[in-house]
């Protein structure tokens, strides 16, 4: 397992940041849209990864924290979701005025000479 | 105090909450009432602020710094999220309703006409800034930074225009990886450690095994990485003059003190982190803080040279200003002692109330033709800008007579500071800074001698580049007096005053930064202050019977 999300978090991450190097407004958004996926799986993972085990211990007496999975770093992946999802919104809504002023999809606002 | 929790702690992250929300509820054509409300919160932001510097300075108990902390929802310290007000959160909190009064008094002369929700999103960003000075950890960092981030994005948008898109669109682009690389360091430093609790953190780092440290050492460096970008350390610094150009003028003398954010935080977390007392770890990342502060200032002083308008200008001079103060935080982490963090900090005062002010200044000194005027139309072609309309319709109000004279006054005071020439404090930020550089023998002396030079050209560079600007429109102009109204002159000149405030009063200033710059060498009062808070429920058990 833990081959198969690391290889996924690096595939999404080189992905993210080639397109993220793009000059096309879209090709940088989508960019930023795989980087945040990466992160999210990557903040996931640091709570150690485990199957089949449920975050919420029981109320009282003596638990043993090695039978639960760390809820923290899925609040704190669901908050990185929320955040970024919003920023994706706002930024997707500047690239359109960009492309409505500008006529062009450059993320300068113009075609490169030649 | 009684026990009880200090529920003025909160405050400057509650006001602008619910002044932001509450003018969200008027109509964007009742400016006047949403005005008043956004002044009346940012004046109590100010009082709130001031209140809350004069508790943090402690009593002889408490040796001088008393930290206040507040549970948020009363969970007990390191397990719940908790706000920490020191000496240097406070002083970032007055600092950040200084700059933020003046801007706001002079958007009501018609800046706030140009967009939607100005006042709002205004409320939002001082909410952000003061939940990112206030917090004790990490991810609520994350989240107070999203929210200023998320404001200052529709600020700089603000009047509309394709030069504000464009760079509004690098901006975004730029910081929305920053905050990526920033959950990275997050998840890296939780996953190693356990805990996004600064105060923690600062006790777990010198107990750290000895595997575990390089994967610390390269969540922190993401992170800083992060705060670097947002600081404007030199090779990653591309997006800000444009950005800080473009920005509408009030806008623009608000972002002064963001790029203070992003130093506010690296100071705060380099020396809790990697203080004197972190063992191994101790002095982490100092190296690339002194060098790449160096650079900065460097790049800053050329751009300063290079610049043909003023506002091209000013944002290189938030470039010297943070390349300085990164510097200073670098060789204050290598070891460079008290007295030359406290003469950074005293410089960091000045430099953002002169930038903000000299940001005010821009519109009023180039709004006739002639002069200065000219040449940003001629900037402005070779950037292929459109004709900006928001400047055709008729101004409204007060105009001040004698227009060139204070102006002039204005621009001559935010000079002289700007370049640290004698009169006025930032002459004696700078002084403080290169004693406690030639003092100091943390660095080898070739490194302490390259930064005295090149501060000083920094100065020489400031000095060179505004004169110039002055010459053109105060004595070489046409002869046509602009017109300004009054409510435009009188934010830089209150900043103005602010500056002169800080030069008669500079021995206590200085006196403050320098008792606050011990407390940051000293990290366990921090970390045991934050770390010691009691819990309501457990502070007043009888209020229940």
């Amino acid at each position: 397992m833990e081959i198969v999300l690391s290889a996924a978090i690096g595939i999404l991450a080189a992905s993210g940041i080639w397109l993220l190097l793009r000059p096309r407004t879209f090709q940088v958004i989508v960019g930023l849209c795989l980087l945040s996926y990466a992160v999210n799986l990557f903040i996931f993972s640091m709570g150690r990864l485990t199957v089949g085990v449920p975050p919420i211990m029981p109320q009282g007496g003596f638990v043993n924290p090695t039978l639960y999975a760390d809820p923290l770093p899925q609040a704190l992946v669901l908050t990185a979701i929320v955040i970024s999802f919003a920023t994706t919104a706002l930024f997707l809504v500047v690239i359109i005025a960009s492309r409505g002023l500008t006529g062009t999809d450059h993320v300068d606002g113009k075609e490169r000479e030649g | 105090m009684n026990g009880g929790p200090d529920h003025l702690i909160i405050a400057p992250i509650l006001i602008p909450f619910f002044a932001g929300a509450l003018m969200l509820l008027y109509e964007d054509r009742r400016r006047r009432a949403k005005f008043f409300i956004s002044l009346a919160a940012t004046v109590a932001l100010l009082f709130v602020a001031i209140e809350l510097l004069n508790r943090s300075k402690g009593n002889e108990l408490s040796g001088g710094n008393d930290i206040g902390f507040y549970l948020l929802g009363d969970w007990a310290s390191p397990f719940g999220i908790v706000l920490v007000i020191d000496r240097l959160s406070a002083m970032m909190l007055v600092l950040s309703s200084l700059v933020a009064i003046p801007a706001l008094v002079y958007s009501a002369a018609g800046w706030n006409r140009q967009g939607q929700h100005f006042h709002s999103m205004f409320m939002f960003l001082l909410m952000g800034l003061n939940g990112a000075f206030l917090t004790g950890d990490l991810f609520n960092l994350f989240v107070f930074f999203e929210v200023l981030l998320a404001a200052s994005y529709g600020m700089l948008l603000h009047g509309g225009g394709q030069l504000r898109v464009r760079a509004g669109l690098h901006y975004i682009a730029v910081n929305l990886t920053a905050s990526l690389l920033f959950l990275l360091g997050v998840a890296i430093i939780y996953g190693v450690t356990g805990t996004l609790n600064m105060a923690q953190l600062s006790k777990l780092v010198p107990l750290m095994a000895q595997e575990n440290r390089p994967l610390f050492h390269a969540g922190a460096a993401l992170m800083g990485l992060a705060f670097l970008i947002k600081a404007g350390i030199w090779p990653v610094s591309f997006w800000l003059p444009l950005a800080y150009q473009a920005g509408a003028a009030p806008v623009a003398a608000l972002f002064a003190i963001m790029t203070k954010v992003g130093i506010y935080v690296l100071l705060r977390l380099s020396m809790l982190m990697f203080g004197t007392a972190a063992g191994i770890s101790s002095g982490f990342g100092a190296e690339v803080l002194i060098a790449g502060g160096m650079a900065t200032v460097v790049f800053g002083f050329v751009g300063v040279l290079a610049s043909q308008g003023l506002g091209r200008m000013a944002a290189h001079l938030v470039l010297v200003s943070s390349g300085t103060l990164l510097a200073v935080n670098g060789l204050a982490l290598a070891g460079g002692g008290a007295a030359l963090l406290a003469g950074g900090l005293f410089y960091m005062l000045n430099s953002t109330l002169a930038t903000s002010a000299l940001f005010l200044l821009i519109e009023p000194m180039s709004r006739e033709e002639g002069g200065i005027a000219a040449m940003l139309a001629l900037t402005a072609d070779a950037y292929g800008l459109d004709e900006r309309e928001e400047d055709s319709q008729p101004e409204v109000g007060l105009a001040i007579p004698g227009t060139l004279t204070v102006l002039g006054l204005t621009f001559g005071a935010c000079l002289l500071v700007l370049a640290g020439l004698p009169p006025m404090a930032g002459f004696i930020g700078k002084v403080a800074i290169l004693r406690g550089v030639l003092a100091t023998d943390a660095v080898s002396p070739a490194v302490g001698w390259a930064f005295v030079v090149l501060l000083l050209l920094a100065g020489l560079a400031t000095l060179i580049g505004l004169v110039r600007i002055g010459i053109q429109t105060f004595w070489a102009g046409d002869g046509i007096v602009p017109r300004v109204l009054a409510l435009e002159i009188a934010p830089a000149l209150a900043l103005t005053a602010l500056m002169l405030v800080l030069t008669i009063k500079a021995d206590d200033v200085l006196r403050y930064m320098r008792a606050t710059a011990e407390a940051l060498h000293a990290p366990a009062i921090y970390a045991d202050g934050a770390l010691g808070a009691p819990r309501a429920v457990d502070a007043e058990p009888e209020e229940e019977e």
